[in-house]
């Protein structure tokens, strides 16, 4: 297997496929759907807001490859806690990581590192991108679905 | 063609035949390129390469408008794949095949053309589950315009259609049936000259999608007795950009135009226009000639090697690919159906296809991996996608080897 297939599919990223987390619905929360024409795949998103623009739940369901699934659960513990805006800050930097050249150096965004080896495989971009649009649709609580087209 | 050398027992020499693809040659991740995509696009022979290099080297003109030579050497080599196509196709007429830019142009053609001539409020369109989009879309935009309806043909869980149900659709009020004549996603094999001749013995016409089929086994129109019959060039080595619409020339001559343009005009006037005879009536504007003669260099490729023959080594093949896929732990073979031709879609436990389609590139196999333009069918296996290795005349038993062996590399990954 070559190191660039080992980088994408690290072991962090196989967990969270096989056990994704906040892999539920919210009830009578904000939610949106996403969805990525090449894989076929939908995911919805769901999130709650407080006081403050504080996110005070978030989870997604729906079926994907291995990196949007992952990258949908690690987007939801790494965002429950922040605000609206730290969650758009962390997205920009977390779309700058993925689709950077091979030798720019890796932004350190905690566990969501991880999905750097995305870069090697800029095809598979939009699938790590897919949650992180269809939350910030969700935020906007627009009814539509997004797609990554 | 000098390659075309036969192997034992009249068999393919898929080894010259492989020579004849430059592309093939090369490596993809640092692996032997394995390409396992063909239903989506074919490679191209050098014979079509050169053809292509050699008109716009020699020949480039425009067609049937120049008095100067170039223009007749281009128009004659366009005549010239006209010919070529109906030969391939066993039409009765030259004037029966139009050129178009690929199956879906075919399919939109007719239905802008013959559908909104003779489709009504409350009449039906019999279309079938396994169709692809391009064989839905434009049907579903001449239902909703003129108030039709659509019916379906179910499948059996095998990937085959109900013939029953497809019987008991044809009704009087049924003016069309389009179906493919080789599924995409499944590989089925539909027994199309049976489904001719029950639509027709109703007085129904039948369109063909041979997108899938031209390139895996003989096909004969006037056998077959369809009254159209779509395919595309750049599935059967030729280029893309390119394609053919056959139509029953009564049928031709009755429609109404489709594009307006140049070409396909015989006197013009402020207050009307007089249209140019079959097939230019179809064809507005300046064609693609240099598709044109490419595809007709590819269906020379291909019927000196014989499509007899590609058909046999195929099956043969495909029969291989299907036992060897078995074989892997916990893959799933989508369509299953008795006749089959070049398809094997997959299912791998718990592996999404698209992150087999990665891993599988990484190890220079190139298969498809998505919903390939067949959401309804989709819908009915009841998954979001499909893995799809599609074959063709220059694939191996060794490809098939190397994409078993790739497949074991997927499940150590997810192990
Ligand atoms: C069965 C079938 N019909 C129609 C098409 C559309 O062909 P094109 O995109 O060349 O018009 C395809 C191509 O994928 C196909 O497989």
């Amino acid at each position: 297997m070559s190191a660039e297939l080992q980088d994408l599919y690290q072991e962090m990223i196989l967990d969270h496929n096989r056990r994704p987390r906040n892999f539920r619905a919210i009830a009578d929360a904000r939610h949106a759907e996403g969805y990525n024409p090449l894989c076929g795949d939908r995911i919805t998103v769901y999130l709650t807001v407080g006081d403050g623009g504080t996110i005070t739940d978030v989870s997604f369901q729906g079926s994907g490859c291995a990196i949007s699934k992952a990258s949908a659960s690690l987007m939801t513990e790494s965002i429950k806690g922040k605000t609206v805006e730290e969650a758009q800050a962390l997205f920009e930097r977390f779309q700058r990581m993925i689709t950077a050249s091979g030798e720019t150096p890796i932004d350190d965004l905690g566990k969501l590192t991880v999905l750097a080896g995305v870069r090697q495989f800029p095809v598979r971009v939009k699938c790590a991108s897919l949650a992180w649009h269809t939350l910030r649709a969700a935020v906007d609580a627009r009814n539509e679905v997004v797609s990554t087209e | 063609m000098a390659t075309v050398v036969s192997a034992p027992r009249g068999g393919l020499n898929v080894n010259a035949i492989r020579q004849d693809f430059p592309i093939l040659r090369q490596q993809v991740h640092g692996k032997p390129l394995v390409y396992l995509d063909n239903a989506a696009t074919t490679q191209k022979p050098q014979a079509v390469i050169d053809s292509l290099v050699h008109y716009y080297a020699q020949e480039n003109s425009n067609v049937h408008r120049g008095v100067h030579e170039l223009s007749g050497r281009a128009t004659d080599a366009y005549d010239a794949a006209r010919e070529t196509v109906r030969r391939f196709l066993n039409a009765a007429d030259s004037r029966e095949i139009v050129f178009v830019r690929g199956t879906t142009e075919a399919i939109n053609l007719v239905a802008q053309t013959y559908g909104r001539a003779h489709v009504g409020r409350g009449d039906e369109i019999v279309l079938t589950e396994m169709e692809h989009h391009s064989n839905i879309v434009p049907w579903q935009i001449l239902s909703q315009e003129k108030g039709a309806q659509l019916r379906v043909v179910p499948i059996a869980d095998a990937g085959e259609l109900r013939l029953d149900e497809f019987e008991r659709l044809l009704t009087d009020r049924t003016r069309l049936v389009c179906v493919t004549h080789v599924s995409n996603v499944l590989g089925t094999v539909n027994p199309v000259a049976d489904l001719v001749r029950l639509a027709r013995s109703r007085g129904i016409p039948v369109l063909i999608d041979g997108a899938q089929a031209v390139a895996h086994m003989p096909v004969d129109v006037e056998a077959l007795g369809c009254d159209f019959y779509a395919f595309s060039g750049h599935k059967i080595f030729g280029p893309t950009g390119i394609g053919v619409l056959y139509g029953r020339k009564a049928l031709l001559d009755a429609m109404p135009v489709y594009q307006g343009g140049g070409g396909m005009i015989g006197r013009v006037t402020f207050d009307r226009t007089t249209y140019a005879e079959l097939p230019y009536k179809f064809e507005a504007g300046t064609p693609h000639i240099a598709g044109a003669i490419g595809l007709a260099a590819a269906l020379d490729y291909l019927t000196a090697i014989g499509l007899e023959r590609v058909a046999a080594y195929e099956h043969d093949l495909l029969e291989y690919g299907a036992q060897a896929l078995s074989q892997v732990p916990g893959l799933q073979l989508t369509g299953t159906a008795r006749s089959k031709a070049s398809v094997l879609s997959f299912a791998l436990h718990d592996v999404h296809p698209h992150d087999v389609g990665t891993i599988l590139d990484r190890e220079g196999v190139a298969i498809r991996a998505g919903h390939h333009c067949c959401q309804p069918l989709m819908a009915r296996l009841g998954v979001p996608a499909t893995a799809r290795a599609s074959l063709a005349m220059y694939n191996t038993r060794e490809e098939i080897d190397a994409l078993v062996r790739a497949l074991q590399t997927v499940r150590e990954v997810f192990a």
